[in-house]
């Protein structure tokens, strides 16, 4: 359905573009239909690059991104609304999605005056309350409320419904759980495997990697722009190959491990800033049927 | 104070909502009304401001002479007949104080209008579009900023023939926009960022509807100050190129009565009720736009609010 193919994202930076940041690195991946990915790196990996390079928000530099077969980069004005009818995206900051100024439900407004321009007014009201309650939401208790009025969790909610309104195929969900708590965690995280089951695919991008195995079906590990491994959740999480994703796997504090007791070892060094030796330019091998492994 | 807030603040207790802060009014508009109608330093402005309005739109039916007309007795002081005096020439000061006062507020108008409409989209435009667009609207902004605006001025007002007022107002104008294009364009850039913005790229707005309809009611309070004080500034603008002498050739503006009061030594002959008028008018006018932009900033920032 989503064919990402030896994409690449530069950005430039410093005064008149002199100098470049590859923040993605000659990427390919696919998403099928009623799949959920998930996307694991630490920050500054590029997997929002990604994420807004599906969505359109940012150009690549290199390489194309097709959905059914149709180059992404090439929509206009009208093919691209009719993209997004299919393909949206749910960010990490449910409280900067949201215009501070106007009601929290205008999300939905704007989707039907967009979208929908001809559905009657309750007609429309209905499918807003229906959508709102399927994701387990009180419509009296949202609609009608100002962003700061709703809490994080509800705000995320109601992202998702809008996203339901349309003929959704593929959701883009940008660390969409980092910014709730605990309780509120398993909620969504729930919803979205519920979307799953209704033939929806979802690109799961996030750094947390106990909530990538939770949700997903395959994982792709990045690492400084570039796919480390990638493969079918249980072997990657169960058999990783590259010592990348060992170290990030072996770093996970569990539930019952005290650092005193067992502290965390980081054999390759957890890069942040993405300032150390240059990377050697690695292949992905298969190292077993769907499971790639990056090689140099 | 807390018992004059409005009642209605209160939600109705909705299942689980945990009430917001009070005083949290139902809509922004009513709650930014609320404080408007009670800030003194907003509406006493506001009533000197619009004093002097009034004062333009009727004075002129008020008095049947000719802004240049020699209509009475040479320098004689302010009386029934005349109410402002007259000048050396006897020329009535009330009549030319209430033209004067229309054409200023025409430059306060068109020039600080022109000036804010091209400030806004020159920073919207290089704030939202960023890249090689702002780059180039940057260069332009800062070329015309680094302008000597007067100096400029002085040298288009000595090469037309016929300089009107409307004439002025447009040269205002289109010189006092830079600094107003570079605040917005800040403002535009860290706005332009949140999540909202992309959300609405997402469901298919178009870029003039994301601006107009995204940003800028988020920064609405700023946009309003930036024209409150392009106003002020054009007026001030006005008097000074008129005062030196560069002001309109056809018509009477207030800086152009200050400037025959010192052409002909009003000063020296105490004829006050000349130039103290106009003077007045001006520093009363432009001070009171200052004082509601002191007012309005808190209006819109609740932490400067002090009820």
């Amino acid at each position: 359905m989503l064919e990402f193919d030896s994409v690449t994202k530069e950005f430039r930076v410093g005064a008149f573009g002199r100098l470049t940041i590859t923040a993605v690195d000659d990427v390919s991946f696919r998403i099928a239909p009623g799949e959920i990915v998930s996307l694991i790196g630490e920050s500054g990996s590029g997997k929002s690059t990604i994420g807004r390079m599906i969505l359109r928000l940012t150009p690549a530099t290199k390489g194309t991104i097709r959905f059914d077969g149709v180059d992404v980069s090439t929509l206009g004005r009208k093919e691209l609304k009719e993209y997004y009818r299919h393909v949206q995206g749910v960010f990490q900051d449910p409280f900067s999605s949201f215009n501070p100024v106007f009601k929290a439900d205008r999300v939905f407004e704007m989707l039907r005056s967009q979208f929908y321009p001809d559905r009657s007014g309750s007609e429309w009201e209905d499918r807003v309350a229906k959508a709102v309650e399927d994701v387990g939401l009180n419509p009296v208790q949202v609609l009608n409320r100002y962003p700061h009025q709703l809490s994080g969790g509800q705000l995320q909610r109601m992202l998702l419904a809008r996203a339901l309104l349309l003929d959704l195929r593929l959701l883009v969900a940008d660390e969409v759980i980092s910014m709730l708590d605990a309780s509120t965690r398993v909620g969504v995280l729930n919803l979205l495997a519920e979307l799953r089951e209704r033939g929806l695919s979802i690109l799961f991008i996030t750094h947390d990697l106990a909530l990538g195995y939770y949700i997903s079906d395959r994982t792709i590990i990045l690492r400084r722009g570039s796919i480390v491994e990638m493969g079918d959740t249980r072997r990657v999480f169960q058999d990783p190959r590259h010592p990348y994703t060992q170290t990030l796997l072996a770093s996970v504090p569990q539930m019952e491990w005290r650092w005193r007791d067992r502290p965390v070892s980081a054999a390759v060094p957890v890069d942040g800033d993405g300032t150390g030796d240059a990377e050697p330019v690695t292949v992905l091998e298969e190292v077993e049927p769907g499971h790639w492994v990056a090689v140099s | 104070m807390s018992d004059t807030l409005p009642r209605d603040t209160t939600l109705p207790a909705a299942e689980g909502v945990p009430a917001p802060a009070a005083p949290a009014p139902r809509s922004r508009r009513s709650e930014f009304l609320y404080f408007a109608l009670r800030n003194p330093k907003l509406w006493i402005g506001g009533l000197v401001v619009l004093f002097f309005a009034v004062t333009a739109v009727v004075g002129p039916r008020l008095t049947d002479y000719g802004v240049q007309e020699y209509v009475g007795p040479p320098a004689s002081p302010p009386s029934a007949e005349h109410w402002f005096g007259t000048t050396t020439f006897g020329q009535d000061v009330f009549t030319q104080f209430v033209h004067g006062l229309g054409a200023s507020f025409i430059v306060g108008l068109l020039g600080g209008g022109i000036a804010a409409i091209v400030g806004m989209t020159v920073g919207f435009v290089a704030g939202y579009r960023g890249g090689i667009v702002d780059e180039v609207l940057n260069v332009m902004t800062n070329i015309v900023l680094v302008l000597p605006t007067l100096a400029v001025l002085i040298i288009i007002a000595a090469y037309l023939e016929v300089r009107g007022v409307v004439t002025e107002a447009v040269f205002i104008g289109l010189t006092s926009w830079p600094w107003a294009a570079r605040a917005i364009r800040a403002q535009t850039f860290s706005l332009a960022a949140r999540d909202f913005v992309d959300l609405a790229r997402l469901t298919g707005v178009p870029t003039r509807k994301i601006i107009l309809g995204e940003i800028a009611p988020n920064m609405s309070s700023y946009l309003f100050m930036t024209f409150i004080l392009l106003f002020g500034g054009a007026i001030l603008a006005a008097a000074t190129l008129d005062f030196i002498g560069l002001g309109p050739t056809d018509g009477m503006s207030l800086g152009l009565m200050m400037n025959n009061a010192v052409l002909w030594s009003a000063l020296q002959l105490g004829l006050w009720w000349w130039f103290v008028p106009p003077g007045l008018a001006i520093a009363l006018i432009v001070g009171s736009l200052y004082f509601m932009n002191v007012g309005l900033d808190e209006v819109f920032n609740p932490r400067l609010r002090t009820t």
